[in-house]
C-alpha cells in the first residue's frame, strides 16, 4: 500500500477516518478557526440556529484587521458588535484593531501548530501552512455552520509537490519565487489541491519566507499549501508550550498527483501585472513604467524581513516626488521591532508613510485608495482590476525590495541596482 | 421569475473584485451589494439583470477572496444559477451554502452568447435555448452538495440535522 500524503493524514485524523484517501469527502473537525471583520456575517448566520454559543470558544480566534482603525461609521458599528460577541461567547483569542493581520497573528502568536486543521474566513488562510498546518479558507456561513456543529465537509485534496532548488541571488526573495510559480501554473493550476513546497531552498528559508509561498498559493487556486515541516518549524515553537514533539509530513512513498521542479538560481526579481497574478515576468520587462503609489505590507509581505529589505534599498535615499510610498507592518510586534532596529526611521526619513498594522490599502477600503488612471506597485498578493480603489487604476505586484526601488525612481525599477 | 431568463456570459478567472470590490463592503446590505454586482466585469449588469437570469462563464469563476458578499450580490440580483467550466473552491462552497446553484459545464460558455435566452433544467442537466436550437449538457451536481441545495442552503440543512438529534 502506498504511503499517505500530509493532506490525507491531517484530514484523516481530523475526521476520525485514518485510512481516508485523496478524493474522499470527510466530515472534519477543525482544531482552530479564525475570522476577521466578517465575524459579523458569521454571527448573523450563526444566530439563525438559535444556539446560545459556539461549539468551542477556545478554538475560535478573531482578529480585526481589514478596516482598522475603523474607516466608516458602519465599520465602527461592526467592530463594536464583534467586541460584544467576543465578550458574550468568552472568546479569549481576540485581537483588536492595531494588533495586526489575522494570518500574521495566527503564526506569530503560535496559535497554529503543526499538523492542525485550521479554517479561516479569508482566502489567505493558507499562509499558516508555513508552520506545517493544513489551513484553508471558507466563507462566513460555512464558518457559522462550524460554530454550530464543530465540523464541516471537506474533500481530501490531491497533492502538488513543488521541489525548489538553488539559492536566491541578490535582490530576489520568496515573493519572486511565488510569482515565478504563478506564471508557470496559472491562476487555477493548483485548483482544489494541496501544494507541498520542499527542496534545498526550503532548508535555508525562515518562517517569514515560507509564509509568502503558502500565502501566494491561493492565487494559483490551492486549497491549502505547506512547507514540508523540518527543524526550522520545530525551532519556531521552541519555548512555547506544549513542546512540538513531532510534525506531520507526507510519507516518502505517498502518491503525489503532480510534481514540479523549480531552480531559483537564475531567478531575477519578478513583477506581475496588470490585472492578473500570472502575468509575471522579469523586472526588466517592466522597468520604466511610471507609478503613483508604492505599497509595502499585507499578509504576503508585511513582515520584519520585508521592512528590512525595503530599508536596505531606501537607506540614504528619497522617495521620488512623483509617487507616494506607504508601508503597513503586518503586526504590532513587527512595528515595534522595526522601530527598535531603526528600520521604521529609515522608511519614514526616506519619505515613506507608515500605516498602523493591518490590511490597509490591499483591499481598497481605505488608507491609500487608488484614483482613476493611477498606477500602484504593491507587495501584496492580488492585482485584480478595481481591488485597491478605482477600476481604472492599475496594480503591479513585486517583492518589497522591488517596490522600494520603484518608489525611489517613481517608476518600476530593479532593486539590484540599489543593493550593495 | 422571467419566463425568458437571459444569459450573462463571462470569460475565465472572473475574480471576486470584479464581482464585488472591497470598496463596497463596508455595508452588508444585500440590496447595496447587488447594486454594484459584476461592476468590474460588465457595467450594465446590475441595471439590466432580472430575476431568474443565468450567468455562464469559463474557468475558475469566483477566484480570489473568500468574501461571501460576492454570492450575496449575485443572488440578490436575481441570478438563479451560475454555469461555468470550473469554480474557485471557496466561491463554490459559498454559493451552495447560500442556496445558489453552481453547476459545471464544459460547453455552455461556447454554445451560448451573451444576451441569449435559455431555460435551465437542473434535473435533466441541460441548459437549452427557448427554440431548442442550442443546448449544453451540465455535469451532475455531486450528492453531498445536492443535499445542501435541496434544503435551500447550509443554514436550513444544519437546522434539519440539529432538529433530528
Amino acid at each position: 500500500m502506498a504511503g499517505r500524503t500530509f493532506a490525507e493524514k491531517v484530514l484523516g485524523r481530523a475526521s476520525g477516518n485514518p485510512k481516508a484517501k485523496a478524493g474522499e469527502i470527510v466530515e472534519a473537525s477543525p482544531d482552530l478557526v479564525m475570522s476577521h471583520e466578517n465575524t459579523f456575517l458569521v454571527d448573523k448566520s450563526f444566530s439563525e440556529f438559535g444556539l446560545d454559543r459556539p461549539w468551542d470558544s477556545d478554538r475560535i480566534a478573531i482578529v480585526l484587521d481589514h478596516r482598522t482603525p475603523a474607516n466608516t461609521v458602519q465599520t465602527a458599528a461592526v467592530h463594536a458588535r464583534i467586541r460584544k460577541l467576543v465578550n458574550d461567547y468568552s472568546i479569549k483569542r481576540f485581537y483588536d484593531a492595531g494588533e495586526g493581520i489575522c494570518h500574521q497573528l495566527l503564526v506569530e502568536e503560535r496559535l497554529v501548530r503543526p499538523g492542525q486543521l485550521v479554517l479561516g474566513t479569508d482566502s489567505h488562510t493558507t499562509t499558516a501552512g508555513a508552520v506545517g498546518a493544513f489551513a484553508t479558507g471558507v466563507g462566513a456561513t460555512e464558518m457559522a455552520g462550524v460554530w454550530a456543529t464543530g465540523s464541516l465537509w471537506l474533500r481530501i485534496p490531491e497533492t502538488l509537490r513543488v521541489e525548489l532548488s538553488g539559492h536566491l541571488q541578490k535582490g530576489t526573495y520568496p515573493k519572486d519565487v511565488a510569482l515565478r510559480i504563478a506564471a508557470m501554473i496559472g491562476p487555477s493550476g493548483a485548483d482544489y489541491k494541496c501544494i507541498e513546497f520542499n527542496g534545498s531552498l526550503i532548508q535555508d528559508m525562515p518562517i517569514a519566507g515560507r509564509m509568502v509561498l503558502c500565502n501566494m498559493s491561493v492565487e494559483m487556486g490551492a486549497k491549502a499549501a505547506i512547507v514540508v515541516p523540518d527543524a526550522v518549524t520545530k525551532e519556531w515553537f521552541r519555548g512555547y508550550d506544549p513542546p512540538v514533539k513531532a510534525v506531520v509530513s507526507s510519507d516518502p512513498d505517498a502518491e503525489f498527483e503532480r510534481r514540479m521542479e523549480v531552480d531559483v538560481s537564475k531567478l531575477p526579481p519578478m513583477v506581475a501585472g496588470p490585472d492578473k497574478v500570472e502575468i509575471s515576468r522579469s523586472v526588466d520587462k517592466f522597468e520604466g513604467v511610471g507609478i503613483d503609489q508604492a505599497f509595502i505590507g499585507t499578509c504576503t509581505n508585511g513582515r520584519l524581513e520585508d521592512l528590512v529589505a525595503a530599508a536596505e534599498v531606501l537607506k540614504g535615499r528619497k522617495v521620488s516626488p512623483s509617487c507616494r510610498l506607504i508601508v503597513a507592518p503586518a503586526s504590532r510586534r513587527i512595528l515595534v521591532d522595526a522601530i527598535d532596529m531603526g528600520v521604521a526611521q529609515t522608511i519614514v526619513s526616506a519619505g515613506g508613510t507608515l500605516l498602523p498594522p493591518g490590511c490597509g490599502p490591499c483591499l481598497g477600503s481605505h488608507e491609500g485608495v487608488l484614483g482613476p488612471g493611477e498606477v500602484c506597485i504593491s507587495s501584496s498578493n492580488r492585482n485584480f482590476r478595481g481591488r485597491m480603489g478605482s477600476d481604472e487604476a492599475v496594480i503591479y505586484l513585486a517583492s518589497p525590495a522591488t517596490v522600494a526601488a520603484s518608489a525611489i525612481e517613481g517608476k518600476i525599477a530593479d532593486p539590484r541596482r540599489f543593493l550593495r | 421569475m422571467s419566463n425568458k431568463p437571459r444569459i450573462w456570459l463571462f470569460g475565465d478567472d472572473v475574480n471576486t473584485d470584479l464581482i464585488i470590490p472591497g470598496r463596497y463592503l463596508d455595508s452588508y446590505d444585500p440590496a447595496h451589494l447587488a447594486s454594484h454586482a459584476m461592476e468590474g466585469a460588465n457595467k450594465g449588469f446590475a441595471a439590466g439583470v432580472a430575476e431568474g437570469d443565468i450567468i455562464v462563464a469559463g474557468r475558475n469563476f469566483g477566484c480570489g477572496s473568500s468574501r461571501e458578499q460576492a454570492v450575496i450580490a449575485l443572488k440578490r440580483s436575481g441570478i438563479q444559477a451560475i454555469i461555468a467550466r470550473s469554480f474557485a473552491r471557496i466561491f463554490y462552497r459559498n454559493a451552495i451554502n447560500l442556496g445558489l446553484h453552481v453547476i459545471v459545464s464544459g460547453t455552455a460558455d461556447s454554445v451560448f452568447k451573451d444576451g441569449d435566452s435559455a431555460v435551465l433544467e437542473v434535473e435533466a442537466g441541460t441548459l437549452a435555448s427557448i427554440d431548442g436550437s442550442k443546448m449544453a449538457a451540465l455535469d451532475r451536481i455531486p450528492e453531498h452538495v445536492r443535499v445542501i441545495l435541496d434544503h435551500g442552503g447550509l443554514i436550513p440543512h444544519i437546522k434539519a440535522k440539529l432538529g433530528k438529534k
